[in-house]
């Protein structure tokens, strides 16, 4: 399909691309990649007056070394995400899980912050920086990424609002990590995902972050599973035995690929997956 | 109407476009370069895919605006018309297509695939064209295409280099 008619700029400073989206008065969207906005746009599912193009945005590319933390710059595309020497050293479990979103092509358009920004809770990268701390920074503020995800597709970002990109803390190097994804078909959706991270000390969990997809209209922590594992052993029976609380706390929906019940055993047994191969165990 | 700028198989376009125009479209409507088709609504088949600065792209979800000052590489831009592409000749001799409307975008991801990969295992094939749908071979001869012409593409590399 076609998409209804819009207009389009492609500001080359920051300010007239904060400039044009004060302008459209909340009927304006940010294109960066396209690869979430484009289906909407032509399934008629949006329909903005205006998109503000940000590809050519110096302040949204680039992955600088912060000291402590590494800064993602949002137009950064998947591809790039996958290959990066500062991400493989600092944040693998964000390249592991980038490797399996969507497709080759997509990858070489879609971006982190694109991703972040639409926030699907389908999507595999929200469940990744939230298990991580990150910090999201934008035109006008950071926000810690556990008050970014509002709501189903919704984010804290303002209409006038420019995600620049995504701090996070190399805290996690060399913590144990896996994305365990479950879906039918390749390149679908999440009907599942549990990205996880632990800190192994002398054949024992000292430390677990969990994030979950698609188990609630925002991305959720795993909190209770986290608290489950820390200082006990490395086994998969450990595992199983935590995971069995992933479900807590979660709002998972019901739709034609699986229902909510489902969706909460998933969490467990993927949690468990995920646990055992992030440890090794 | 923004004007765009674009190189499409080594020719220079410039073209006034509606924004919400396709590239897809632009391809097809505008330049006549039929050889890339549209298959699906929902960017999940890759049959539009063509290479923009090299990469593999679904042309169904990037704005002819968007392709403003890049390189567009079509199906039609491989062969000269009498002689085809390696990849081409390995899909036509490897029966890698019935109905064959598939198959612009799968040679156009697998030249993506063996841009990074010049020997890839029949699962990284798999891998690499797991954005492109076929209805009607189930896949194993396009895995055998690919591997052949990824055997034919590295024997004449190799060739070339010996040329040298």
């Amino acid at each position: 399909m076609i998409p209804a008619t819009f207009d389009y700029v492609r500001p080359s400073s920051l300010s007239d691309a904060v400039a044009a989206l004060r302008e459209a008065d909340e009927e304006g969207k940010v294109i960066a990649g396209g690869q979430s906005l484009m289906p909407l746009l032509r399934l008629r599912l949006a329909y903005p007056e205006v998109l503000v193009d940000v590809s050519g945005l110096p302040e949204l590319r680039g992955i600088r070394d912060e000291g402590d933390s590494l800064l993602i710059g949002a137009m950064t595309t998947h591809y790039e995400v996958i290959r990066d020497p500062l991400v493989q050293a600092h944040a693998p479990l964000l390249a592991a899980a980038t490797a399996t979103v969507a497709d080759p092509a997509v990858r070489h358009r879609g971006t982190l912050g694109g991703s972040l920004a639409h926030a699907d809770p389908a999507g595999d990268l929200p469940a990744v920086v939230l298990a991580m701390d990150g910090v999201v920074v934008t035109s006008a503020r950071e926000i810690p990424v556990r008050d970014f995800f509002t709501d189903y597709l919704t984010s804290a970002l303002e209409p006038d609002e420019i995600l620049l990109g995504v701090r996070l803390p190399k805290a996690y190097t060399g913590w144990g990590h896996h994305y365990e994804k479950f879906h039918r078909t390749a390149q679908a959706w999440a009907i599942v995902g549990v990205a996880c991270l632990v800190r192994r000390v002398n054949g024992e969990i000292a430390e677990a972050r969990i994030g979950l997809t698609n188990m609630g209209p925002t991305p959720v922590r795993a909190h209770a599973v986290e608290t489950a594992v820390a200082d006990g052993p490395a086994s998969r029976q450990a595992f199983q035995a935590a995971a069995h609380d992933a479900p807590d706390g979660t709002s998972p929906p019901s739709d034609l690929h699986g229902s909510a019940e489902y969706r909460r055993h998933l969490a467990q047994v993927l949690t468990a997956r995920a646990l055992a191969a992030a440890a090794g165990a | 109407m923004p004007r765009v700028s674009v190189e499409v198989d080594g020719v220079r376009y410039d073209d006034d476009v509606e924004p919400r125009l396709l590239l897809a479209h632009y391809l097809r409507d505008r330049l006549g370069k039929v050889g890339t088709p549209i298959g699906c609504d929902t960017s999940n088949c890759g049959a539009c895919t063509v290479l923009m600065d090299g990469l593999s792209v679904k042309s169904c979800s990037v704005l002819a605006v968007q392709a403003d000052g890049h390189e567009i590489t079509t199906i039609e831009g491989l062969g000269d018309g009498r002689n085809l592409h390696p990849m081409q000749r390995a899909f036509h001799e490897e029966h890698a297509l019935q109905c064959g409307y598939c198959t612009p975008g799968m040679i156009m991801a697998s030249l993506d695939l063996l841009r990074e990969n010049a020997d890839p295992s029949d699962e990284e094939i798999r891998a690499g064209l797991e954005g492109n749908l076929c209805r009607c071979t189930g896949y194993q001869n396009i895995v055998r295409a690919v591997r052949r012409a990824a055997n034919d593409m590295r024997q004449s590399d190799q060739a070339e280099e010996a040329h040298r």
